[in-house]
């Protein structure tokens, strides 16, 4: 590999190394993470090196892995929990949206859940509609956890390490269609915090709010613009729940106009709620409306050209930004 | 190696060749699958079924019309012995409209409502509470049918499988569970995935019938699955119907098959069912040499067929794309 360029996968893997090497305390487990080496390859040779008590493969029982990992996080542990998409993930929403999520508030704070839970998520392999799910919103929905999204190699590589810091219950999206993706990772980054938005891109003309696979996609389509003179600022979200809404506000309030770009369906979106509390927090500092490019409302056709039309590509961001700029 | 005759009534000629054909014909159109995927015309996942034919042809012969079948994603052989024509299946692969679910399932998303082939179902163990509400509605409308329910041994560990046994033996209804049991879920043995591995005990424990068979002999599989469905259509209950078997190839095309030995599957691909079932059917003088010839001839040409047929088939437009998440008739 040419210099320090790494792939999204390695990124995960180190950050998970790093978490077993530095704190007994952490162990994995999940669908074949170990003997497999992890569905996507992310924990190949983990196993052989911490042993089958710190990468644990499970039967396929997502409901039971994570209520035992929630158990293993109020016994004193820190478990990595994979789920090995954010599509079984339901399976389990019982244990994470009734358990890991409310513990600490029905017990008036007695009990908190310091748990990670891992799912790789995103569109674009043509899966078809059972594989392709973008259910950011569905937890960012819920009270009591915090819920990350890695669309960068930064993220991938350093979100793990503050994640397993929090004392209460961390997801995290992982995005698949990334995993072989090779970038270089910033200098100096030795830990993130995981209570800000980060600009990724700064500009003047408008703010591109957006997470997971949406960040490449807009900083491409920021690379474009411009070339048509656009100076388009991207903003990555990438802490869905709770929102850092001060960076949404700054940015917005320098830009004066926004478009907000993610895979998942329009309604009832993480682009629903970004748009809410621009208008809450500074309509009058808006120069046009705000606008969204989300995810069709229609399950994930299987097809390419389909899948394609299902979620919004760098041409659509560029072609709605020089919209909202010449009607502004 | 012949196989021992299993089965109490004798096969005809023209039943034993047809029964081998079904076989050759899983066995060509996944290899060809595989080729096509390699090509890029087939695209995401695809799980191959090589190796485990004799399930499914053997469980399915016990099958009538009026019956529902539920399969997992691993579904080609199924399909094809169900009744489909290879060129909706194939087409379906490539994702083209003419596909038998309109290009928008794929590979893990076979449907067919003439043959009653409910799919193509790509949530482990997702499938199986739906197969006993099938049952049940076929109970309360009092038809006949039964309805058939497959499934890998990974899905017997989810929750979702114990509610579904439950279920089915609670209200008593008409399911057959086939556990295609290929000792794998994924790249976790049975043995790391279960604390009971005899599997059929887990059916026991819902007070359901149950059996396990040698999965690799076709004849055995044919007449256990034909115990089977004759229990479940004299008495209306569940029974389980354990299939021991092996899969050739990989998980999917992005396994690199890190969990077992090269020998072990070795060891399998003796007991592979085709040549099992051949050598058995020239011993009994039911099939010579020249009509296998002719026979994978056929299947070949067939799968040819519906390679050329989805090469001409069409992209649906793209304008199309939120077709189908309502019912063009809802209000
Ligand atoms: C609920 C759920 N969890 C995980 C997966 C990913 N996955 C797909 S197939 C598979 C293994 C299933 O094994 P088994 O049920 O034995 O069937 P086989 O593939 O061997 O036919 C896994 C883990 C899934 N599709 N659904």
């Amino acid at each position: 590999m040419p210099d320090n360029l790494i792939t999204y996968r390695e990124c995960i893997k180190q950050a998970i190394r790093e978490a077993l090497l530095g704190d007994e305390r952490v162990f994995m487990m999940g669908e074949d993470v170990g003997r497999y080496g992890g569905a996507f390859a992310v924990s190949k040779n983990l196993l052989q090196e911490f042993g089958p008590e710190r990468i644990m493969d499970t039967p396929l029982s997502e409901a039971g892995f994570v209520g035992a990992g929630i158990g293993a996080a109020l016994g004193g542990m820190r478990p990595i929990v994979e789920i090995m998409t954010v599509n079984f993930s339901l399976l389990a929403l019982d244990q994470i949206a009734n358990n890991a999520a409310t513990l600490l508030h029905m017990s008036g704070g007695q009990f908190n859940v310091p748990l990670v839970i891992r799912m790789s998520a995103g569109i674009g392999r043509q899966l078809a509609a059972q594989h392709s799910h973008s259910w950011e919103p569905l937890f960012a929905h819920l009270p009591g956890l915090r819920v990350l999204s890695a669309g960068t190699h930064e993220d991938a590589r350093y979100m793990l390490a503050p994640a397993l810091l929090d004392p209460d219950p961390v997801i995290i999206f992982e995005y698949t269609s990334l995993l072989n993706l090779e970038n270089k990772l910033p200098e100096n980054t030795g830990s993130i915090d995981i209570s800000k938005a980060k600009v990724r891109r700064e500009g003047k003309d408008i703010s591109i709010i957006t997470y997971g696979t949406g960040v490449y996609k807009s900083l491409e389509a920021a690379t474009e613009l411009a070339a048509s003179g656009i100076d388009a600022e991207v903003v990555d979200l990438r802490i869905l729940r709770p929102l850092d809404e001060e960076t949404i506000i700054a940015s917005v309030a320098e830009t004066h106009r926004a478009l907000i770009v993610e895979d998942a369906s329009k309604s009832v979106s993480i682009s629903s709620e970004v748009s809410a509390r621009i208008m809450e927090r500074c309509f009058y500092e808006l120069d046009a409306p705000v606008k969204r490019l989300c995810g069709a409302e229609v399950p994930i056709p299987y097809p390419k050209h389909l899948e394609d039309a299902a979620v919004p590509q760098p041409a659509q961001i560029v072609s709605s930004i020089k919209n909202i700029l010449q009607h502004a | 190696m012949a196989q021992e005759p299993a089965t109490a009534k004798p096969l005809t000629r023209e039943q034993a060749q047809k029964l081998l054909y079904q076989m050759v014909l899983i066995r060509k159109f996944e290899e060809m699958s595989a080729e096509m995927y390699t090509k890029t015309k087939i695209r995401g996942f695809l799980h191959l079924y090589i190796g485990e034919e004799a399930v499914a042809v053997g469980v399915m012969q016990s099958l009538g019309t009026e019956d529902n079948v539920l399969c997992t994603y691993r579904e080609h052989g199924h399909a094809l012995v169900r009744g489909l024509d290879p060129k909706i299946i194939m087409a379906e692969m490539y994702g083209k409209q003419e596909g038998c679910s309109r290009g928008r399932g794929g590979s893990m998303h076979l449907f067919d409502a003439k043959t009653r082939f409910y799919g193509g179902n790509a949530i482990v163990a997702g499938h199986l509470a739906m197969a006993v509400g099938m049952a049940l509605a076929d109970k309360k409308m009092k038809r006949n049918g039964l309805t058939c329910c497959f499934f890998g041994e990974g899905a017997i560990a989810e929750g979702a499988f114990h509610e579904a046994m439950n279920l089915a033996a609670l209200w008593q209804v008409p399911v057959l569970f086939v556990c295609e049991n290929n000792f794998y879920a994924m790249g976790t043995a049975l043995r790391y995935t279960h604390a009971q591995t005899d599997l059929t005990l887990k059916g026991a424990a819902y007070g359901i019938a149950s059996a396990a068979v040698d999965g690799m002999d076709l004849l055995a599989v044919m007449q256990a699955a034909d115990t089977a469905s004759d229990t479940v259509r004299n008495t209306g209950k569940p029974y389980l119907l354990v299939c021991n078997t092996y899969r050739f190839r990989a998980h999917s095309m992005f396994d690199a098959e890190l969990y077992r030995e090269k020998s072990e599957v070795e060891e399998w691909k003796k007991r592979d069912p085709i040549p099992g079932f051949y050598n058995y059917l020239m011993l009994q003088q039911l099939l010579t040499a020249d009509d296998f010839k002719a026979m994978e001839i056929q299947a070949e040409n067939e799968v040819q067929e519906a390679v050329d047929f989805a090469e001409t088939c069409s992209w649906e437009p793209v304008e199309e794309l939120t077709k189908y998440t309502y019912s063009e008739n809802a209000s």
